[in-house]
């Protein structure tokens, strides 16, 4: 096994891009490592992103905040203007193992172990955030929606790395929140998750509302159909029932250890109620 | 059977919460684990393990794995001698595989290597040649007949016929006539239950060093509750003479009964012998979840009859038990205890053993305890809604009590259940006013506790100091207990006292640290092994006063002339008699061996408040109460601390833990992240309240607290959850997905 601390995002994608056997970046190595300790995987080239100047920063932009890819979730969750503006995605970030973990771990390596079931995905989401990914031919922005592709898998091509995620700026009178469902009250993984982000009117009417859900298909699910229904109202409890039933008509989740298709559903649609009712409030919007 | 030890007195060092000796090692990290054990030239043991449920072993090709650089040596079970002893050949057999692999995980082939990478590397240059075969993994299935068979030839001859032949065993207790017990009940209720396999979930993996010599000599480094008994399966499986094999226990980080047998201890050990060098294997998390003892899972049907004023007129239980791939007696002891801590007049419980493709059964806390009246007090508590009954005072209405024939046999002497379940009904706890929503459950438990071979010495030091030496690793504080033993029987201060446990070379014989015994029968020991040097002490003074020996006796730790008859002389303290022992006849010491008998057996009732949210069926315990009879509480912080770690263990058990197969046969969860324990945030302040009636068979009515804590939470959760969610749920873990299906959800 190769081991190569990058200086720049191009030597990392340049070493990853030739390099034919198994690859792995390591930002805060809290999937790559645990998973070469149980012999899951054994790397050939392992490109470590640290070292990268820059890549640790958060940083204002455009209204909203660019997150560098090795930028701890614990590092995050002391980020008062990101706390303010995007407080789902922090949440949901900061779910992610202990506190140990926390000082390791990052969305970026969230979001590329791709697994179902990541807590740092649902949120970002429901945010639009985009990431910026550097490859061998130079620097590309993607949706963060589009990088999931199946668990363990994304949609990343040979030698491209996350080296950002850009949160974007949101108008007042507007959150998110995120909920997961885990048998005990943390150091654990998400049977089931919701994130709900809404822009409300001066009135406390819902503007737009982005529904997303995660752990109940091979990637997190954006439920249209379900935001949609929160839109032009207040939250009243048919409503919210409404949207339930919306997000559960777009679950497709497996029967596992962690939880059955029936239960799985269904508490989708329960974390979904109550995480849009966390962000309502969070938006201003009286309850 | 000795109920007469227990003389009442006033104690000076006992009951008090002294400093733990364990203590600063633990927290800097200085103490000696299993892993920590290294020796010059030691090779890395790697155990390849059976990726199969259940599957004939045809052939093993172990040649490209030999002919790796840095391999020392490969092992397979044809390396491993013949056992003629049904229980030896099945420990022998559940280390290393021989003609099937009987369980996903069974050990199949061993190597040692230069490294860990080489050793891993080899591993996957073995080729096991497999038959797969049919498999079953739950004991309901594995009863009936053409299920597919484990082991053949394994079923005694009171296992009745038209059975399956997994079923290995039968068992029955009880007296009296059931039919006209029930005859007479105004509410007869009969229900099915069932409960998963959990692990003992301990900290730390097995480990162990072995270092086997050309001359034939062994030395064993590993982590174990009991070094005596690695010893015998060890020497046993090598073909060794006891006196050749040395094994020195570890510091221990966890044990609860897993760690009562042997896994890699005889693997490390042939490996040694074959590469000519000391080879150490650590298990991974992984390899202790497939390969290392579970609980048994079972099935259990239980009917009891009341009268609607609440007096139980009969009470059955039937138990199916699975202790996996091997026989297993752990249903005996869920037959004996179901129904122990009721006073009956008709009651029977039948038990059956039933081997699946599973790990071998390991102890756990009350093995077979916690399933059969986790059954029992479902029942109990369901027939007390049906009547609108006080649960605690049903319980009292038919408690067991002294003179009370046990449903298992005996009767029995003095005992503490009817002060343990008074000190629960008017605890502010049970009173405590509820939320909607919550609900409110108790459960009684029980445990037999053991006693057992224990062999102590005790050295007095010539600066007035004391060395213990006893051969129990200490999982539970006994090591305080018993330094504090020993300091109140010689009257010194606990600080003058050091307790450390011996290796196999250096003592007697002493029995497991299981059974809750150790405190207890150990600690009975080290009393009389005290007496032994105050005789001998009072024997020294009497030299120098140059009086009969008869003529002394020990007050306050030291001796004094027994009374004016005998003179006038100061009393001489035990520093100052040590400090001229070589001029009195050499050192002093205090020994004594025996097999203890009159272990008091242990009863507690448990209070508990859940709240389930019923839009996702997940509970959450809100508080929680722990009673439970010490006899007597050497180190009370230690004994709540078990009662505390017993109740943790059983919240685990009743509400998420479990051992989960796929359709495959194979354990889908072998790791902390899906075998889900409690964690801190997950629980209340388990609060304790300890009860002390003494044990007539202990000198200061010593019973053993290890394991009684344990057994109430089942059934109390799942009682606090009938009332909480108006479900009764009849099978564990009560798992969210379980709950919200009950509620329709």
């Amino acid at each position: 096994m190769r081991y190569l601390a990058a200086t720049t995002a191009r030597e990392a994608a340049e070493a990853l891009a030739a390099e034919a056997g198994v690859t792995r970046v390591l930002a805060g190595g809290t999937d790559v490592l645990v998973q070469m300790k149980a012999g899951l995987v054994e790397p050939d080239l392992v490109v470590d992103i640290k070292k990268i100047p820059g890549i640790a920063t958060i940083t204002p932009e455009a209204g909203g905040f660019r997150i560098g890819a090795a930028v701890a979730n614990a590092v995050l969750g002391e980020h008062e203007g990101v706390r303010a503006l995007w407080p789902g995605v922090v949440e949901g970030a900061n779910l992610i193992g202990s506190t140990q973990v926390q000082g390791r771990c990052t969305m970026a390596g969230n979001l590329c172990n791709a697994s179902p079931a990541g807590d740092a995905a649902p949120g970002l989401v429901a945010a639009n955030a985009v990431a910026r990914i550097a490859g061998p031919e130079g620097e590309r922005d993607c949706p963060v929606a589009d990088i999931p592709a199946g668990p363990g898998k994304t949609t990343l091509k040979k030698g491209e790395v996350i080296t950002s995620i850009l949160l974007p700026a949101r108008p007042a009178r507007a959150s998110d929140a995120y909920l997961r469902f885990i048998p005990r009250t943390e150091m654990d993984i998400a049977v089931a998750s919701a994130a709900v982000s809404l822009e409300l009117d001066a009135d406390g009417t819902v503007k737009a509302a982005r529904v997303v859900l995660g752990a109940v298909a091979p990637t997190v699910v954006v439920a249209e159909d379900a935001g949609r229904t929160l839109v032009g109202t207040k939250l009243d409890e048919a409503t919210l029932a409404k949207m339930a039933k919306a997000c559960e008509a777009v679950c497709k989740p497996i029967d596992d250890k962690r939880g059955t298709v029936a239960f799985r559903t269904k508490t989708a649609g329960t974390l979904a109620k109550r995480a849009a009712l966390i962000a309502y409030a969070r938006a201003g919007g009286a309850k | 059977m000795s109920l007469d030890e227990y003389r009442k007195r006033e104690f000076k060092q006992v009951g008090q919460r002294v400093r733990r000796p364990d203590g600063v090692d633990k927290v800097t990290g200085r103490a000696m684990y299993g892993a920590d054990a290294t020796a010059p030239g030691m090779l890395v043991g790697r155990i390849l393990r059976s990726p199969h449920a259940h599957a004939r072993i045809r052939g093993i090709d172990t040649s490209a794995a030999e002919a790796l650089k840095g391999v020392k040596a490969v092992l397979t079970g044809a390396d491993l001698p013949a056992q003629e002893d049904d229980f030896i050949r099945d420990v022998q057999d559940n280390c290393m595989a021989r003609d099937k692999a009987l369980y996903d995980g069974h050990a199949v082939a061993a190597v040692a290597a230069v490294d860990a990478a080489t050793a891993r590397a080899a591993l996957k240059l073995i080729k096991v040649d497999y038959e797969v075969l049919p498999h079953v993994t739950d004991v309901d299935v594995a009863i009936k007949p053409g299920a597919p068979v484990v082991q053949k030839g394994r079923s005694l001859e009171n296992v009745p016929a038209g059975m399956s032949e997994n079923v290995t065993s039968h068992c029955e207790f009880g007296h009296g006539d059931p039919a006209a017990g029930f005859a007479r009940a105004d509410h007869v209720v009969e229900r099915h239950f069932r409960t998963a396999a959990t692990h003992q979930g301990y900290i730390e993996p097995h480990a162990a060093l072995a270092s086997v010599t050309s001359d034939g000599k062994a030395e064993l480094w590993c982590c174990t509750q009991g070094q005596f008994f690695v010893r015998t399966l060890c020497a046993a499986i090598m073909g060794m003479e006891a006196s050749q094999l040395r094994v020195t226990a570890s510091e221990i980080g966890g044990g609860f009964g897993g760690k009562t047998t042997v896994f890699i201890e005889p693997v490390a050990l042939a490996l040694s012998r074959k590469a000519g060098r000391p080879v150490k294997i650590v298990m991974t998390r992984d390899e202790v979840f497939r390969a290392t003892g579970p609980t048994v899972h079972t099935s259990t049907d239980v009917k009891i009859g009341m009268t609607k004023d609440g007096r139980i007129t009969a009470a059955e239980a039937h138990l199916r038990y699975s202790g996996g791939a091997f026989p297993c007696g752990t249903v005996d002891m869920g037959a004996q205890a179901a129904f122990a801590a009721y006073d009956l007049e008709h009651v029977r419980t039948y038990g059956w053993n039933v081997l699946t493709n599973r790990p071998k059964e390991a102890a756990y806390r009350a093995p077979g305890a916690p399933q059969s009246i986790y059954a029992v007090e479902s029942v109990v508590d369901e027939l007390c809604q049906h009547f609108g009954l006080d649960p605690i005072d049903v319980r009292l209405k038919n408690a067991a009590r002294k003179g009370t024939k046990s449903s298992y046999g005996p009767t029995f002497p003095d005992i503490g259940l009817i002060a343990t379940l008074e000190a629960a009904k008017k605890h502010p706890h049970y009173s405590a006013p509820l939320q909607p929503g919550q609900g409110r459950g108790i459960s009684c438990g029980f445990w037999f506790n053991f006693g057992g071979n224990s062999c102590v010495s005790l050295n007095i030091n010539t600066d007035g100091t004391v060395g213990v030496t006893e051969g129990n690793p200490d999982i539970g504080g006994s090591r305080a207990s018993i330094s504090l033993m020993a300091a109140e029987e010689l009257g010194i201060e606990y600080d003058r006292v050091r307790t450390i446990v011996a290796d196999t070379s250096s003592l007697g014989y002493n029995d497991v640290t299981d059974g809750s015994r150790v405190t207890f029968a150990v600690g009975l020991a080290t009393i009389k092994a005290a007496r032994e040097a105050v005789r001998v002490m009072c024997g020294r003074a009497a030299k120098i006063w140059g009086i009969d020996a008869e003529a002394v006796e020990w007050k306050d730790g030291a001796a004094v002339p027994a009374g004016p008859n005998a003179g006038k002389f100061p009393p001489m303290s035990l520093a100052e008699i040590a400090a001229v022992s070589f001029e009195t006849g050499g050192p002093i010491a205090g020994h004594h061996e025996v097999n203890v008998d009159g272990a008091g057996v242990s009863f507690g009732v448990h209070i508990v408040d859940v709240e389930v949210d019923k839009e996702t069926g997940q509970t959450t315990v809100l508080r929680y109460t722990v009673f439970q009879d010490a006899g007597k509480a050497v180190h009370p912080s230690y004994v709540e601390g078990q009662m505390q770690g017993g109740a943790v263990q059983g919240i685990g058990w009743a509400l998420n833990e479990e051992y989960i197969y796929g359709a495959d046969g194979r354990l889908q969860n072998p790791g902390f992240l899906d075998y889900r324990v409690p964690v801190a945030s997950d629980l209340p302040m388990i609060d304790t309240v300890i009860l002390e009636i003494p044990n007539p068979g202990h000198p200061y009515g010593v019973r053993g607290v290890g394991e009684t804590g344990i057994v109430p939470p089942l059934a109390a959760i799942s009682n606090a959850v009938s009332r909480s969610a108006g479900i009764r749920l009849s099978e564990l873990p009560m798992s969210p997905p379980r709950v919200l299906k009950a509620l329709g959800g």
